[in-house]
Parts: C-alpha cells; sequence; structure tokens
C-alpha cells in the first residue's frame, strides 16, 4: 500500500511505502547512515546501535536505530545533528577500545576524529554483531555456531568450543563477518577456520581439477535439493 | 475439600457458604508464617514442632494451624499470630512452642519474651496490627497472606475469592472490564508505570489471534521480593486478576513466568493452578460462562533481563533471554508475534478488588498520577526490614521512619536507592518526597518494582555506584554496544576511582557515557543503568571528588583509601585485636594500650580489628 505521510529526512521529503525503514528510505535519498551489524540479507538486529538517528514525532523529539524504525507516519528525521553524532562517536569510541586493531572500526574512529579511546584498550577482533551466528542460521540453516558464555562475556563458537557435527565449513562466516575476526585458511586440499574448530577436506573440481569446496557442503548440498551428488563437482569458474 | 466442579456462580457461592459454615471464627488458629525468609529462619520445623505438640497436648479438634505465606515482618521472622485475639509472636523458634501451646493456646496467657518491644519506646505490642511496621501501612493486596493458606483454595475462596471473577464474567462486558481498569488508572506495577487498561484495550483491538497474557514473576533485583511473597502466599489472587484479565482482552492461553530460583513459589502456583482447573476456574466453559481460558506455568533460567517484555517471550517462545529490537510494542506483537498482554504480579492481584470494589475505591487514595498501592522490600539498614504496602504518596520519610523504625543503631541516614539496580540514590534532602512512578523518576530514580534500600553514613556512595554497575555488567545480555561496553567501561572507571586511581575527568567521562547509554541502548536495561552512576554524582559528588582529588574514601569503605589506626588514648591493651588479626598484622604488649600499632604493610583493611574492640580504640582513616 503506498501511503503518503509527510516523511522528511536531513530536511528532505521522501515518499516512501508503509513500514519501510529509515536507513532503506534514506539510502534511496542517498544519504549515508553508518552500520556494522546491519546487512540486507537479514533481518534488522539494531544491536550495534551505529544507525542511531533523530527522529521528531509530534513535537518530541528520540533516538531511534534506523535499521528497523519502520515509517509509518508523519515524522522528520535527522541523521547528523550534534546529538547523534555524539552517540556514534561514543559508539565508536567504545569499540575501537574493545578492537583497536580491526581496520573497519580504525576507519571509522578516524572519520570521526578520534585518536585514541579515553577507555583501556583490549584486543580484541569481534564485535559481536551476530551476523555470522545469523547467517549460519537464517541463511545457510545449519545453525553450527551461536553466541557461548553470557552477556558481556560471550563469544561466538560452537557448542562446547569443539568441532560441529553441523558445520559444512561453507565459510558463509567469514564472508559477512565485518571485522574479520573469522579467517579461512586452504591448503593441502583441506580448508580450515581455525576459530570456530572447522577442518574439512576440499573436493576437486571435475573440469579444471582445482580444489573449490568442502566435501561436506557437496553432500549437503545434494542432500537438501534432492539431487546426485555429481551435479555439484564443477566449481562456478567452469560452470557453463 | 470438594471434588465436584463448579458449574455456575450460585456453585461457587454455595461452597463458599458452606466452607464458612464449617469455620468458627473464635476458635483458636495459629497462624505461622512460612514464606521463603521465615523457612530460611528455620520455620518448617517450627511448622512440625507445633504439629506435633498440640497432637501430644490434645488440642487437635480446639485449634486449628494455618501456614501461610510471608507476612512481610522478615526482620523478626519466624512470626506466628494467634487468632481470634491476634496475639503476635516473633523471633519464634522450637524451644518456645510448648510454651506457646500450654500457656497461650490452653490458658490464654501471654508470654511476654515473645512479643515485639519497640526499639524506639520500649513498649511491648501484642497484637500484630498495633506494631508500627504494620500499623502505618495499608495492606490491600498484601494483608490477605495473613489469613491464607496458600495450598489451600478455600481459604482464598473464604475471604470472598473468584468472587470479581463471577462479576467480571456474569455481570460485565469484557470492553466494561477494560473501562473499571482504565478508570482505575491502574499503573504497571512492575515498574514501567504503562496504565494497565490502556494495554490491555490495545492487546484487545490489535489484529491476530490467538493473543496471550502472561504474568511476569521474573523479579530479579537484588533486595526485592515482593513479587515472590505474593505468588507463594496468594497464587489465587494473581490466577483470579489473569483470568479476568484475559476475559477483557479476548485469551484463553496464559502463563505465569516464575524464575526457578522461587521453589516455593513454583511450587504453591502450581498447585494453586491444579486446585483452580478441579474448581472449575480455568479450562472450558468456566463457571458455566462459555468463557474458557487456561494456564501454564513456565520456569525461568533466571536472567535479570529475561524480565523485560520481548526478552521473557523470547524465553517462552525457547530461544535465549535476549531483548528483541522492536519499535511494535509486545500487546501488538509479542509471543510468537500475536498480541501478548505482559503484566507483573503485583499487577494482576490488584485487578480483583479492582473489580468488587471498583475502580473509585481502587483510586480513592494515591496521588494524582499513581493510585492505589505499592508494595516495596525495605531492606538495608534500617531497622524493620521487610515487605510493606503503602498508599502511593507516602513520603519517604514515612516509610523509612514510620514503617522501618529509622536507621539501625542510631546511625545518620545518608541514602535510599529505589527502583532496583538501575534506579538512583536519593538524598537525605529529599526524604519528604512522595513516593510515586512520576515523583521518583524527576529525582532521577525511578519506582521500578519496589525496592528500596536505605543506606547509612557508614556507606561510600561511589562504591555503591560500583557494586550496582557490577551487577548490571553481569546481568547486561551482551547485545547491543552502548550497554555491553558503556557499562563495562564505566565499571572500569568507578573501579579505578575506589581504588585510588581515579583522575581529573572521569566524572566527565562518566557523564558522557551516561548520556549515550540513556539514548542508544535496545533496552530498559542499558536505559536506566546509568542512574546509579547519575544520581551519586548529582547528589554526592563531593564524595567522588574526594576519591579523585585527595584519594580519600570519607566513609571510609574503599579499601585501597583507608587506613585502620590504634587510637592508643582509648587502648586498655586487651589484645583482642591481636588474638583477631588474621594477618599478625597489629603488635602490642598486654595491658599496655600506649603500644599498640598496626602495621600498615600486613594490614589488608579487613576491618576484623574494628569489629573485635570494645573500647572503640580502632578508627579508620
Amino acid at each position: 500500500m503506498i501511503v503518503m505521510p509527510e516523511i522528511v529526512i536531513d530536511g528532505r521529503r521522501i515518499e516512501v511505502d508503509e513500514g519501510t525503514t529509515i536507513l532503506n528510505a534514506a539510502k534511496e535519498l542517498g544519504v549515508h547512515i553508518p552500520t556494522l551489524c546491519y546487512h540486507e540479507s537479514q533481518e534488522p538486529y539494531a544491536a550495534c546501535r551505529l544507525c542511531t538517528v533523530e527522529i521528531e514525532r509530534n513535537g518530541r523529539s528520540k533516538m531511534v536505530t534506523a535499521c528497523n524504525y519502520p515509517l509509518t507516519e508523519e515524522i522528520e528525521v535527522k541523521t547528523n545533528s550534534e546529538k547523534v553524532r555524539r552517540t556514534r562517536k561514543m559508539i565508536v569510541e567504545l569499540l575501537l577500545a574493545s578492537c583497536p586493531n580491526v581496520k573497519i572500526i580504525r576507519d571509522l574512529a578516524k572519520e570521526m576524529g578520534i585518536e585514541e579511546p579515553r577507555f583501556k584498550k583490549e584486543d580484541n577482533d569481534c564485535i559481536l554483531c551476530g551476523l555470522c551466528v545469523r547467517t549460519c542460521s537464517d541463511i545457510v540453516g545449519v545453525e553450527a555456531i551461536s553466541f557461548v558464555g553470557r552477556g558481556v562475556d560471550s563469544e561466538v563458537d560452537t557448542p562446547f568450543r569443539v568441532a560441529s557435527d553441523a558445520c559444512i565449513c561453507c565459510g558463509c562466516c567469514a564472508y559477512i563477518c565485518p571485522t574479520g575476526a573469522i579467517e579461512i585458511e586452504e591448503k593441502d586440499g583441506v580448508r580450515e577456520i581455525k576459530k570456530l574448530h572447522a577442518s574439512q577436506p576440499l573436493e576437486r573440481c571435475k573440469v579444471c581439477g582445482n580444489y573449490f569446496a568442502p566435501k561436506v557442503q557437496i553432500d549437503w548440498m545434494a542432500k537438501q535439493l534432492n539431487q546426485p551428488r555429481e551435479n555439484f563437482m564443477v566449481c562456478p569458474t567452469c560452470k557453463p | 475439600m470438594t471434588k465436584r466442579k463448579l458449574k455456575s456462580p450460585s456453585d461457587l457461592e454455595k461452597l463458599r457458604q458452606e466452607i464458612l459454615s464449617k469455620r468458627d471464627p473464635k476458635k483458636s488458629c495459629i497462624t505461622l508464617c512460612s514464606g521463603t525468609g521465615c523457612r530460611a529462619y528455620g520455620s518448617e520445623k517450627v511448622v512440625a514442632a507445633f504439629q506435633e505438640e498440640i497432637r501430644k497436648q490434645n488440642l487437635a479438634d480446639e485449634v486449628d494451624i494455618r501456614v501461610t505465606g510471608c507476612h512481610g515482618f522478615c526482620e523478626k521472622g519466624p512470626l506466628a499470630v494467634i487468632y481470634p485475639e491476634e496475639i503476635c509472636y516473633t523471633e519464634v523458634n522450637t524451644e518456645d512452642v510448648s510454651d506457646i501451646v500450654s500457656q497461650t493456646m490452653r490458658e490464654g496467657q501471654i508470654i511476654d519474651r515473645l512479643l515485639y518491644k519497640d526499639p524506639n519506646t520500649g513498649e511491648k505490642i501484642i497484637r500484630e496490627s498495633e506494631i508500627p511496621f504494620y500499623k502505618h501501612q495499608t495492606r490491600r493486596i498484601f494483608g490477605n497472606n495473613l489469613k491464607i493458606d496458600p495450598k489451600n483454595i478455600e481459604d482464598y475462596i473464604a475471604l470472598d475469592g473468584y468472587s470479581a471473577l463471577v462479576r467480571a464474567l456474569f455481570e460485565l462486558t469484557p470492553e466494561q472490564v477494560i473501562d473499571e481498569v482504565k478508570k482505575a488508572n491502574l499503573r504497571g506495577l512492575g515498574g514501567g508505570g504503562f496504565p494497565t487498561g490502556i494495554k490491555w484495550e490495545t492487546t484487545r483491538n490489535a489484529p491476530g489471534e490467538p493473543k496471550y497474557v502472561i504474568v511476569n514473576c521474573d523479579e530479579g533485583d537484588p533486595g526485592a521480593y515482593m513479587d515472590r511473597s505474593l505468588m507463594e502466599g496468594n497464587p489465587h489472587s494473581v490466577i483470579e486478576g489473569l483470568i479476568i484479565g484475559a476475559y477483557a482482552i479476548g485469551s484463553h492461553e496464559g502463563f505465569i513466568y516464575v524464575r526457578e530460583e522461587y521453589p516455593l513459589a513454583v511450587e504453591n502456583t502450581t498447585i494453586a493452578l491444579d486446585q483452580a482447573r478441579k474448581y472449575g476456574f480455568l479450562g472450558r466453559n468456566i463457571l458455566g460462562s462459555g468463557f474458557d481460558f487456561d494456564i501454564s506455568i513456565y520456569r525461568g533460567a533466571g536472567a535479570f533481563v529475561s524480565g523485560e517484555s520481548s526478552a521473557l517471550t523470547s524465553v517462552l517462545e525457547g530461544k535465549v533471554g535476549k531483548p528483541k529490537p522492536k519499535y511494535v510494542h509486545t500487546a501488538v506483537s509479542g509471543l510468537w508475534e500475536k498480541p501478548t498482554n505482559l503484566n507483573n504480579v503485583e499487577t494482576w492481584a490488584n485487578v480483583p478488588p479492582i473489580i468488587n470494589k471498583g475502580a473509585d475505591w481502587f483510586a480513592s487514595i494515591g496521588t494524582e498520577g499513581s493510585k492505589g498501592t505499592k508494595i516495596f522490600s525495605l531492606v538495608g539498614k534500617v531497622n524493620n526490614t521487610g515487605l510493606v504496602e503503602v498508599p502511593m504518596g507516602m513520603t519517604l520519610r514515612e516509610v523509612i521512619y514510620g514503617i522501618g523504625g529509622g536507621i539501625i543503631k542510631g546511625k545518620k541516614f545518608k541514602a535510599v536507592q529505589t527502583g532496583g539496580p538501575s534506579g538512583g540514590c536519593i538524598p537525605e534532602s529529599l526524604l519528604d518526597l512522595p513516593v510515586d512512578f512520576d515523583e521518583l523518576t524527576k529525582v532521577g530514580s525511578m519506582m521500578g518494582s519496589g525496592g528500596m534500600i536505605v543506606m547509612d553514613e557508614d556507606t561510600c556512595m561511589v562504591d555503591v555506584a560500583r557494586y550496582f554497575l557490577s551487577f548490571l555488567r553481569e546481568e547486561s545480555c551482551g547485545k547491543c554496544v552502548p550497554c555491553r561496553e558503556g557499562i563495562k567501561r564505566m565499571l572500569e572507571i568507578l573501579t579505578d576511582i575506589t581504588e585510588g586511581r581515579g583522575k581529573e575527568g572521569d566524572i566527565e567521562l562518566l557523564e558522557e557515557v551516561s548520556e549515550v547509554l540513556r539514548d542508544a541502548s535496545l533496552c530498559a536495561l542499558g536505559t536506566t543503568a546509568p542512574n546509579p552512576i547519575l544520581t551519586t554524582i548529582k547528589y554526592f559528588r563531593d564524595e567522588y571528588e574526594a576519591h579523585i582529588k585527595y584519594k580519600k574514601c570519607p566513609a571510609g569503605v574503599c579499601k585501597e583509601l583507608i587506613e585502620y589506626l590504634i587510637d592508643l588514648e582509648q587502648c586498655t591493651g586487651c589484645h583482642r585485636c591481636v588474638v583477631n588479626c588474621p594477618e599478625e598484622a597489629i603488635t602490642g604488649e598486654k595491658k599496655k594500650g600506649e603500644t599498640y600499632k598496626i602495621d600498615q604493610s600486613k594490614c589488608i583493611k579487613c576491618g576484623v580489628c574494628l569489629d573485635v574492640c570494645k573500647f572503640d580504640a580502632v578508627e579508620v582513616r
């Protein structure tokens, strides 16, 4: 349904379908809102809070996250007010103290004029955005990893921190990770994701003979799609 | 107990008359408090001793024993109250039992040593309701705990139980029930303070079936136990409220979410649900009204954040208790994305009296914005700790001094912390503040679920803030960055300040982080987490400055900043400190007070010397 409530983002009017998020509406206008835990393939998770914007509705101002705030009524959005900048800067400063060596965080910090965090530095590489966990369960559908531990001390790992039978070593977790906290190594026909205790032999492409995908992943795909394994033995490069 | 299922309001009335006709109000009845608090004092043994003694003295036909839930005066438990005279005995143990039975129950004599003695006047008080702790309360909701064996539905029925349900089902439309609750202006007593009637209406009008109703008994604030005590002591009042709410909202399935750490609440609620089902208050065609509704109990695995509505519904769905990001209310999209009405225990328990006695009766006490009563758990450095129910708008002073009997050992009051770990600390200058939702928020604290922790002059306010932040660090779900990283860093800074590493700018940095937590956290745990810091900075800034600038803890609490010294003029050389010091840090020659000293390099500041000294000869500087 097309509705036309008065929606103004940074002084510019826009018409959107009811329920469009502020983030998507802003994108249409070419207004950049930074995000870390958001990915268009997934439901908004609203955990990093970096996309916080200020809205004014019925004369009252409020801070909301752009990634999941649905536009349904007359509203004014400010994506770059002083309050918004202050909030984002503190969020990045907090993340920088936790992950001072992660490129995407360092870049954000630099952009916002933060040289050194005022908090004690740690040396983490994961920001617990959950993209890997959500991809593994919602996109791939194997649920091999999750958050382990409690609250502030949570980490991403497999159950009991041992190799998971559910893991097909597909590497989607590493692909989607914004901080590079999950690394994949391939050597001598074996793919390894050390952080998640995964190690699987790779299959060779029927055409070029190069290693291209874990054997378990091919087994899994054949089973999921109920097709002969044979159908999955060609690598993407050689695929017609 | 009846075996028949009640099929109509007249069946219920008949049963009520039957129960009442069997009860002789003149018959002696001993009421024994057996809530979790009194059980910790050994009340189960006291109950067994009474049963044995009454059997031994052949009084079984003349005396009833009623084992009840919490009476509230936990400071003096286990409590035994003998009716009809209402003689109240405090701190009763098994050795007192035979005296009570032979002297009081048999001879009608009062045992002086077991009576409550007012510490301020020295007066001994006989009747429970005359004890100042009870006298200044208005126990609308909690009062029935004294009269009910929670394991026996007939005790509840005898007190007009389930008559509000009859009125709702047979005399009122669902809309009229909602209107009554709206008119009463009942607000969410779990802390949110959201108008209950409006929430019910939203759920009723929200598209989507089925609709769910939930009792939130995930009380997790340190030192707060009012919901537990209601759930343990009078589960049917909550169940009746829930059924009425379900009827008003149009729900046929309800849940009672109780934390597993409340085993007695789980036990009594389970029994109460079974009994309610057997009597026909739950299930199909309740009392012949045509309304179907049933309730399941869910035992939560106890995480503070699970009390948040979206986290609680996640748990019921079988997921980890983490709040969901959303701008749609649970009332519209909650459990399994269906309209869900969630209220806390105390809110539900207020529903039956509102339906029975009307909105005007309910709203006859309270303040303009907050009506009715609120149960607080009054704890800390106050003489009478326990659960107190007072009208909204009573001042903090009346609660702490009138009911609580003032500060222990006549020390000076310093602050009262209301609203649980993310509430604020209120100073002496605001003691005349009327307690209601809006007034507490105005001074930077909140009602919360009703925790009230009293602190005296020996409390360090920076250390208090540090303590609450350490609790919140443990209980943050870790999902959103401001809460997870912000709380961690604020705790780090506070720890530095209390350990002598505070530096210029720390206060401002705490304020800066606080602002972002308030504005940008995902749920209320994060947005309210700065309250203990901001209120202590606002009202006790000098203490922060003493720690940071002068490396001193004025209250003498922060170990890194204090020294224990012997006052040579007071010391008599009794040697107790030397004997008790675990580090052999104190030396001195017996009977020569002037020779005693503490070796600061060995002292671990455990405070044992201060505790054992009978001559005030140990000082903290």
